[in-house]
């Protein structure tokens, strides 16, 4: 049910990237590369789609960040020939947390500080990405993939804000068989997915189940319109489908623009509509 | 019967008018150039396909002044375009034009708007409401605009007015990616092109006419066209086909002796029992069975 024919989506979603992008005004990309597996997938569609001297990669590691993952967006970059521009955001976090009052000593809540600080680092980045697309003359391309964006894992106008997805329809699984079939570096798909926003954080053990099993019941659910008994039937804990529907359901704004009041004639996202491509 | 045919299949750009009126005049000289006689363009070739608000302000009456540059080249081929028409009492209807010796000959109004998924015809346009057959100078067809072609009746009733060939107009969305929807030789092929082309060669064999259809190419917020026009002939063989995510054109012969072989062989038009359709559909509605 999950396996994609890969060449295909390749194929689709590199054309999708040259012709988004392209109708846009741009020939030019960046986006953040975190040493994970998804910006990995997104670098390579990108140098495939715009050439790889016109895609500009960033590195944005906080002084805590496992040094694995500069390492790892570093081995990205030089696969697919991009370059790579660190920009530390240290000084911005810890500006911001400074006059807050928001370092880690100051924690009374140690869980709504984790949360406060995760959020601060992917609008940071947000940041950066957003001004350097100034100078570079690119688009920013966003590498949300199906599953967390559906579970809502993700820093609403953090990693969240873009201008082009290609991963948006592509589950977890579908990313890991996408990255074998763009040769990303090995050490990239055998690690364990990781936001990195602390130390020894990993997205699975945060989500409290595997993204095979997310995955597994996100499809049947959303693709398959199964229902909630139909699953159980499938062998589903019901406990945990009713949790990920939950999230499902609960995240729902974040993959939306904000709520327009309709009091006039004709209201933005009501009954102005027209697509994102009008007149480009 | 007999006729050279282009297909093209173009990506138009979104609510340009003007640019893709010239793309529709460069295709038609291109395909003049080429030898063609009758050249074929997918579903709202002249808008592109997800208006929303924009169909009102697209929408154009057949005989407007735009189409003059392809009026006057209809007089050297025939052209059939998609575009969003305005009728005289204000209804738009998604309408392909069939030009023909320098005037609109035929204009065939969407019946089946598709209202689901992604899609939201039914809100922007009215549905036409008659499958008309009608004869140009190269042969007799019949225009069905893609979900048109899902539904029994268009085809069949193209079947029983003795078409040679039917259009089939599109702007059909790529999608199904995953493996099982790959070709049993183990080529990539996204399911939406698999269903369809299961769809033109049964309605090819079963109505014994030439099946022509142009999709577009491109993408629109997102969402992609997904090529692959194709042409079948009266014995539901393919006769030409295009790729999959790129604008192309596709040129074959419409021989109308092979319609004729096909229905010698196989005389379903003669043998098909159309009082026994009226009759039972009076009985199934006196019995309320359908409605």
């Amino acid at each position: 049910m999950l396996d994609v024919q890969v060449e295909l989506v390749q194929q689709l979603l590199v054309d999708f990237l040259r012709e988004e992008v392209g109708r846009a005004g741009f020939s030019r990309v960046l986006l953040g590369l975190s040493g994970g597996i998804d910006s990995a997938v997104v670098a390579a569609l990108c140098a495939e789609a715009f050439g790889p001297r016109n895609v500009l990669a960033i590195s944005m590691p906080y002084r805590t960040s496992n040094p694995d993952s500069a390492a790892h967006a570093r081995l990205v970059a030089e696969a697919y020939e991009i370059p790579l521009a660190t920009i530390d955001i240290t000084g911005m976090a810890d500006g911001y947390f400074a006059g807050v009052g928001l370092d880690q000593s100051a924690a009374e809540n140690g869980a709504q500080v984790a949360l406060r600080r995760g959020n601060v680092f992917a609008r940071c980045r947000m940041i950066a990405l957003y001004d350097q697309s100034v100078s570079w003359g690119g688009l920013v391309i966003g590498t949300s993939n199906k599953t967390e964006m559906l579970l809502g894992y993700s820093t609403q106008w953090g990693d969240g804000a873009h201008a082009v997805n290609p991963l948006g329809d592509l589950y977890k699984h579908q990313v890991y068989q996408l990255s074998r079939h763009l040769a990303v570096p090995e050490a990239l798909i055998r690690k364990a997915p990781s936001a990195d926003l602390f130390e020894g954080q990993t997205d699975e053990a945060e989500l409290g189940f595997s993204y095979e099993v997310a995955d597994a019941i996100l499809v049947r659910m959303v693709d398959e319109r199964y229902s909630e008994d139909e699953l159980v039937d499938d062998g589903f804990e019901r406990e945990l489908v009713r949790r990920i529907a939950r999230r499902v359901v609960r995240n729902q704004f974040k993959r939306l623009p904000p709520v327009i009041a309709k009091i006039g004639q004709r209201s933005i996202n009501h009954d102005f509509r027209y697509l994102r491509d009008w007149g480009i | 019967m007999h006729t050279t045919l282009r297909v093209a299949q173009i990506n138009p750009a979104l609510g340009d008018l003007a640019s893709n009126l010239d793309l529709h005049v460069a295709e038609v000289d291109q395909a003049l150039a080429d030898g063609a006689e009758l050249i074929l363009f997918p579903e709202l070739s002249l808008t592109g396909y997800f208006l929303k608000d924009q169909t009102a302000e697209l929408a154009l009456p057949p005989d407007a002044p735009l189409f003059a540059p392809l009026l006057e080249r209809s007089k050297s081929i025939s052209i059939a375009l998609g575009f969003a028409e305005r009728a005289r009492d204000g209804r738009l209807y998604n309408a392909v034009a069939f030009l023909e010796d320098g005037r609109v000959l035929h204009v065939h109004r969407k019946v089946h708007l598709v209202s689901y998924g992604m899609f939201d015809e039914g809100r922007d346009f009215g549905a036409g409401a008659n499958f008309a057959a009608f004869d140009s100078r190269r042969g007799r067809f019949g225009i069905l605009t893609c979900e048109d072609f899902w539904h029994l009746p268009g085809p069949y009733l193209y079947f029983l007015q003795g078409v040679d060939g039917m259009l089939v107009p599109s702007a059909s969305p790529a999608r199904g990616v995953t493996e099982r929807d790959r070709d049993e030789d183990g080529a990539a092929r996204l399911r939406s092109a698999t269903v369809w082309s299961r769809l033109l060669e049964a309605r090819a064999l079963l109505t014994q006419t030439f099946v022509v259809y142009a999709n577009r190419v491109g993408w629109e917020d997102g969402i992609g066209f997904g090529g692959q026009s194709c042409v079948f002939d009266p014995f539901g063989r393919e006769l030409g086909r295009l790729p999959a995510l790129e604008s192309a054109r596709l040129t074959t012969r419409l021989e109308g002796s092979l319609a004729r072989r096909a229905r010698v062989q196989t005389p379903l038009r003669r043998d098909e029992k159309v009082w026994l359709l009226r009759e039972e559909l009076a009985r199934l509605e006196r019995e309320g069975a359908i409605s």
